[in-house]
């Protein structure tokens, strides 16, 4: 399992209830089923990815994450994951706010935009940069969004949203080993994972 | 329906592209099965949803596999508007045509015949052995024709809870369904909550739209206005052939899809290079539908089409059990769902299987649900399909788990 995602898990209290957005095959839903005997439901648009998480036996709407994540009643569930999708989101602001209108905990997980090597890229080469955790071209690339850690914080206190806590991590996104970066997160972690609260 | 029949251009998907499916490569299947009886309200008849009464009632049910000890292995499989109880397996070995579901249901399949005890009956208002107009009416030792009083979903569901008490079934472990048995899948997890783990709803609707009542309206009204029909009575003035055939015709197009038509069909003419200039089948599409037609006249009794459209058409389960509301109806429910809808479905287009999802999630129900991608139209769930095989297996494997069914069980 990707470290992010491992990270996630480790955050997550047995028992609890979990909605997965943008949960793919259902890797880190049937994870912390086994492990944490959690009650877990995921939302995926694609088709293929939504059928083998059902196929897996885990239980798993087939339907766009905006769509979806209404039909839910308020504190449906204990926590709302959102890993590694944030940078395809079209309205970020929207999405959160009803990731803790349905969660009473939100954990979203995003590539840090502004690690050095991407920094570098850019200045030396003047180029868009690409890189293992973002590999795609301006004109292919599904993510519409870049975000630096710093500036996710930001926009939380935009929104008024209390971080609970918070992790960089340096790893590859296909990496499942990785390590917490203290210094300098911005600068030298590949990816941010944040617990979000419910704005008082 | 006067031209001379001339079978379609032979092709698998031809044949294949039906209700009724047939000459589908099925795999491995349960071999013999038998169809049985099972009567109930002799003494004190069905209350029916019209008010009416109706006993005895005898439904025609088939099974495949074992039921296991603590009778909790046990699925229901609910046929669709026109199927019966043969849903898998052979009557006799020079049989050429196994059951409806043969692909779905058997040995390994995702309906594990190895696993599960597997019901299917006929539903009451059908011709294929339960009551329904063509059964004497004890009253009067002459068939009920349209004095059979008008059932509904609930009545069906309510005549296979007796069946199901027969067995000493306590709790389905699941009740699966597509099209009107995917109505009644979901008359059961709500009329009957605690009395299924799980429902499985696929390719259908909580409530016919307007536009699948306009088409069963066409069809019975060809029924009905062919000379013959005779107010229902016909049983020995001979039937109302041609009405039923049309009927058929017109349910079959929505089985279909505008995709599927112009890939089998598109224009291609039947037999002939030119077009006719008379009213003979010139095209393959009209060729096929004559065909199916006539075909079905071969096995479907007429008032037995008008009296099951009509119980498809007044199915409504927001109406039904919450006030016009699907959210309020579903709170009855407690058991978890996997529906299913197909892209192609425009007789049940997956904005309704939506509705029902969000319901079931206003309500905290545990339900999956996919739509997959599929040419075939409403069909579609009886076609070959490896996602829908794989959604099927994967769903059940988790119910048995958590129901503690398996490894454990001597069955």
């Amino acid at each position: 399992m990707r470290y992010d995602l491992q990270v996630i898990a480790s955050w997550i209290e047995p028992g609890s209830r979990v909605l997965d957005l943008g949960c793919r095959t259902g890797s880190l839903l049937a994870h912390l089923a086994e492990r944490k005997s959690i009650i877990g439901t995921g939302i995926e648009i694609d088709e293929d990815a939504a059928g083998r998480a059902i196929a897996k036996g885990l239980s798993v709407i087939h339907g766009d994450i905006y769509e979806e994540i209404e039909d839910y009643p308020d504190n449906a569930f204990d926590y709302v994951i959102l890993s590694q999708a944030l940078m395809q989101v079209l309205d970020p602001e929207t999405l959160i706010r009803e990731m803790l209108r349905v969660g009473k905990l939100g954990i979203v997980s995003f590539p840090n935009f502004t690690h050095y090597k991407n920094r570098f890229q850019m200045f030396f080469t003047g180029r868009a940069p690409m890189s293992k955790e973002l590999p795609y071209e301006w004109y292919n690339t599904p993510n519409i969004r870049v975000i630096p850690i710093i500036d996710f914080r930001r926009f939380c206190k935009h929104l008024g949203v209390p971080i609970v806590k918070e992790l960089a991590l340096s790893t590859h996104h296909h990496d499942e080993q990785g390590k917490v970066i203290n210094f300098l997160p911005n600068l030298f972690a590949t990816f941010g994972v944040f617990m979000l609260g419910q704005a008082r | 329906m006067s031209a001379p029949l001339t079978a379609p251009v032979p092709c698998l998907i031809f044949s294949a592209m039906s209700e009724y499916v047939d000459q589908i490569e099925t795999g491995e299947s349960v071999g013999l099965v038998e169809k049985r009886f099972f009567t109930f309200g002799g003494d004190e008849p069905l209350e029916l949803e019209s008010g009416r009464r109706l006993g005895p009632v005898t439904l025609a049910y088939e099974t495949c596999g074992t039921l296991n000890a603590d009778k909790t292995n046990a699925i229901l499989v609910c046929h669709a508007l026109t199927g019966d109880s043969h849903v898998a397996g052979v009557y006799s070995g020079n049989e050429p045509k196994p059951g409806w579901w043969n692909i779905m249901v058997g040995p390994g399949k995702p309906i594990d015949t190895d696993k599960y005890f597997v019901i299917c009956s006929n539903v009451i208002g059908g011709c294929m052995g339960s009551t329904g107009p063509t059964s004497a009416n004890p009253a009067t030792g002459q068939p009920y024709g349209a004095s059979f009083p008008v059932v509904t979903i609930g009545d069906m569901v309510r005549a296979q809870r007796h069946l199901v008490d027969s067995f000493g079934i306590d709790t389905l472990l699941a009740v699966v369904g597509g099209s009107v048995g995917g109505m009644q899948v979901l008359e059961w997890s709500v009329r009957y909550p605690h009395r299924v783990h799980a429902a499985i709803p696929l390719a259908t609707t909580t409530k016919h739209s307007a536009q699948a009542i306009a088409f069963n309206e066409v069809a019975r009204q060809a029924i009905m206005a062919d000379p013959k029909w005779n107010r229902g009575d016909y049983y020995e003035t001979g039937r109302p052939e041609h009405g039923l055939a049309v009927a058929r015709m017109v349910g079959h197009i929505t089985y279909l899809s505008d995709e599927s038509m112009r890939h089998k069909f598109d224009r291609r003419l039947q037999d002939r290079v030119e077009l006719s200039f008379d009213f003979e089948a010139d095209f393959q599409v009209e060729s096929y539908l004559r065909y199916q037609g006539n075909k079905f006249v071969d096995r479907f009794d007429a008032n037995s089409f008008l009296y099951l459209t009509k119980a498809a058409d007044y199915f409504n389960l927001e109406n039904h059990y919450g006030d016009g509301s699907l959210v309020a109806a579903f709170s009855r429910a407690s058991c978890r769902y996997l529906v299913v809808s197909f892209t192609s479905d425009w007789l049940y287009p997956t904005y309704q299987s939506k509705n029902m999802v969000k319901a079931m999630k206003k309500n905290g129900l545990d339900v999956s649900f996919c739509e997959i991608e599929a040419p075939w139209g409403h069909d579609a769930f009886l076609l070959p399909n490896k996602r829908l095989s794989d959604l099927l297996s994967g769903f059940l494997h988790k119910i048995c788990l958590h129901c503690r069914i398996g490894a454990h069980d001597e069955i």
